[in-house]
């Protein structure tokens, strides 16, 4: 079996990330990734949203950096990104957002982002700022294991884990090189397509997981088209965690203010967190 | 230029520091069929023969390289213009079309999806897609949709669906985001036939390598026209794909100048014109960036958020419908406004080869505002 914990030099120290995913281990408990687009509808409302999905039990909150061409992304996140962008919320005020959620909360903080905002700020500069203002990884849509050589060394040695993206199209030995770039957890892509709220799961999903399952110890994430308590207790039986991001941005549009989206907010996530807890019953730690 | 820059891309899609494949992983795996597919028929001379066929008995191959005495006579320089507007479909987009659909086909695709921004390439696409008897979606942005009526008519006679897309600023660039979110949900039943030379890694080859009969043709044209081969060449650059398409023949010939033009719009500021190159020049906005799967020069404010372009360009082409009778896209027509601000500093026994990308026919309810 391939491990990857001897193919790269362990981050300094053990990330926010990595030890909240030992804890649910340990709790032998479901996770919950919460995506929001920061600065939707302005930074000071992502703020508070943080603090209040952190409450409700989100136990790693993604932070979307807006861009003007998210092409991996479905409409509830476009729009979501435009009406940041119109908001005038740029990478340096994420970045700001970030040190701010951090001096008021210990929740893991991952930055999601397009490649060209990241690369424009330069790649050192960002990870250097991210690390700084208390950010825990960084995920990149548009960047696979192969363009990411400078990139993957440059944000571990900031102390920040690399998360990539695994999806049903990748190839075992893809599924490989994926993992061993990765580090805190895997994002595994539910289905081929953009992100965006679904109904069911694809049938194909477990066989998806058992193929990482054989190249990673990493703990997983599945994402794209999670929003329902049932989706999330499916998984329950299958990963280590559940993402949900288009749901939650549609709980903001849809809210009348940005104290209804924080109550929206945290009471959809308390709803899907219960559901991982008790979901169909839970792998054997260490499987 | 030296051979390497012919023999670019490079095994990681990289033309020196540009290119490469920056993509969501869910199209990596199709990339890569893609470029082993494209490769195995690159090789293959079956492929290449249907290929010769089709771009004979089918787009109209090899176009003339007509020499434009009036226009000779009221510029200075001597100018052959390389008739791409009289392919099939009005443009050269119909080489590269041709080309993809056939890989297409051969990779047991059944389902063609394209961006189009003026509509060639549109229509080009929906044209092979007929020919092929396969199923065509065609993005195109909202506002492109409105400029571009006969166009989108066009295409549905030929059978294709036209989407219109909202997102963005309604125009080419949203219009290639939408067909990337197409090809990423359907990808394993659908090939999406990118018209430009951008976009991840085999595309940019491909678009290359199947406009480079251009350029081949051209050469072989003027050195039996004139015995010797010209000296410079002028093409529009938006994609770049019909310059690429007529430079690549000529990229070792030390004594060719090439000349891409790019649309300038209304002003220098980011937002008003379509430079994505002419920084030199004073166009502000264009840096080094990743959008759409590739490394490139892109549009761009300093924190790296993608800007809208503008353009237009209709003098020049009342002077090549006034002097030689041939009205052309307002893409060449940048072009040719190029070569005209260019040739009062050449001299009387100048070579130039000017590439009319495609016809007007599709501008004219555009360039009758001007009139």
């Amino acid at each position: 079996m391939a491990t990857n914990s001897t193919a790269l030099p362990k981050t300094p120290a053990t990330t926010r990330i990595q030890r909240r995913f030992e804890e649910l281990g340990r709790r032998s408990e479901m996770g919950l990734v919460a995506f929001l687009t920061a600065g939707d509808p302005s930074l000071e409302a992502t703020e508070s949203f943080v603090l209040a999905l952190d409450d409700a039990g989100a136990d790693v909150v993604e932070l979307g950096v807006p861009f003007s061409d998210p092409l991996a992304d479905g409409p509830a996140i476009q729009r979501s990104s435009e009406r940041a962008l119109r908001a005038g919320a740029t990478l340096p005020g994420v970045l700001d957002l970030v040190a701010s959620i951090r001096r008021k909360s210990d929740v893991p903080l991952v930055l999601f982002s397009y490649y060209n905002p990241v690369l424009q700020m330069g790649v050192e500069r960002f990870a250097r700022r991210a690390a700084d203002a208390g950010a825990d990884g960084v995920l990149i849509t548009d960047l696979t294991p192969e363009e990411a050589g400078e990139y993957r060394r440059t944000v571990r040695a900031h102390g920040l884990d690399t998360i990539f993206l695994a999806a049903p199209t990748s190839t075992d030995e893809r599924l490989a090189r994926i993992a061993e770039a990765s580090s805190g957890f895997l994002y595994v892509i539910s289905r081929t397509g953009v992100t965006g709220a679904r109904e069911s799961l694809p049938e194909d999903l477990p066989a998806l997981i058992r193929r990482v399952r054989r190249v990673s110890r990493l703990p997983i994430a599945v994402g794209f088209g999670i929003s329902l308590p049932g989706q999330v207790s499916i998984l329950g039986g299958l990963a280590d965690a559940a993402v949900v991001g288009s749901a939650l941005v549609q709980e903001i549009e849809q809210a009348s203010s940005v104290h209804a989206a924080r109550e929206a907010l945290g009471a959809r996530v308390r709803v899907l967190k219960h559901a991982g807890k008790t979901g169909m019953s839970r792998r054997e730690p260490g499987a | 230029m030296t051979t390497a820059v012919k023999t670019w891309p490079d095994v990681h899609g990289r033309f020196g520091p540009y290119g490469g494949r920056y993509v969501p992983e869910t199209l990596v795996a199709p990339l890569e069929e893609l470029e082993q597919a494209y490769a195995a028929a690159r090789a293959d001379a079956t492929f290449q023969g249907e290929l010769d066929e089709l771009l004979r008995n089918f787009a109209g191959r090899p176009t003339p390289l007509q020499f434009a005495s009036r226009l000779t006579e009221h510029l200075g320089p001597r100018i052959y213009i390389k008739r791409e507007d009289l392919l099939h479909t009005g443009a050269h987009k119909i080489n590269n079309c041709l080309g993809q659909a056939l890989l297409a086909k051969r990779m047991g695709k059944r389902r063609i999806i394209a961006e189009t921004g003026a509509g060639q390439h549109g229509v080009a696409t929906a044209a092979v897609a007929a020919r092929f008897g396969m199923e065509c979606l065609v993005y195109m942005g909202t506002e492109d949709m409105e400029r571009q009526r006969l166009n989108v008519s066009r295409m549905k006679l030929m059978g294709a669906e036209v989407v219109g897309v909202n997102a963005g600023s309604r125009t080419l660039k949203d219009a290639i985001n939408e067909a990337m979110r197409d090809w990423v949900t359907n990808v394993r039943t659908t090939h999406y036939l990118l018209g430009s030379v951008l976009g991840a890694h085999p595309y940019p080859q491909m678009v290359r390598d199947f406009h480079k009969v251009i350029g081949e043709e051209a050469r072989r044209q003027i050195l039996q026209a004139e015995g010797r081969l010209p000296d410079l060449l002028v093409a529009c650059v938006g994609g770049g794909s019909n310059a690429i398409g007529l430079f690549h023949a000529f990229l070792e010939d030390t004594g060719v100048k090439m000349l891409g033009v790019e649309a300038g719009g209304r002003g220098y500021q980011l937002g008003e014109h379509a430079a994505r190159l002419a920084e030199a020049m004073g166009f502000t906005g264009a840096r080094p960036g990743v959008l759409q799967g590739t490394y490139t020069y892109v549009l761009q404010t300093a924190d790296g958020q993608i800007a809208t372009t503008h353009s237009v360009s209709v003098d020049a082409a009342g002077t090549l419908a006034r002097l030689e009778g041939i009205i052309p896209a307002l893409e060449s027509a940048h072009a040719l406004a190029a070569l005209i601000a260019r040739a009062p500093r050449m001299r009387r026994d100048e070579i130039v080869i000017f590439n009319l990308s495609g016809r007007g026919d599709k501008d004219m309810e555009i360039i009758a505002r001007y009139l």
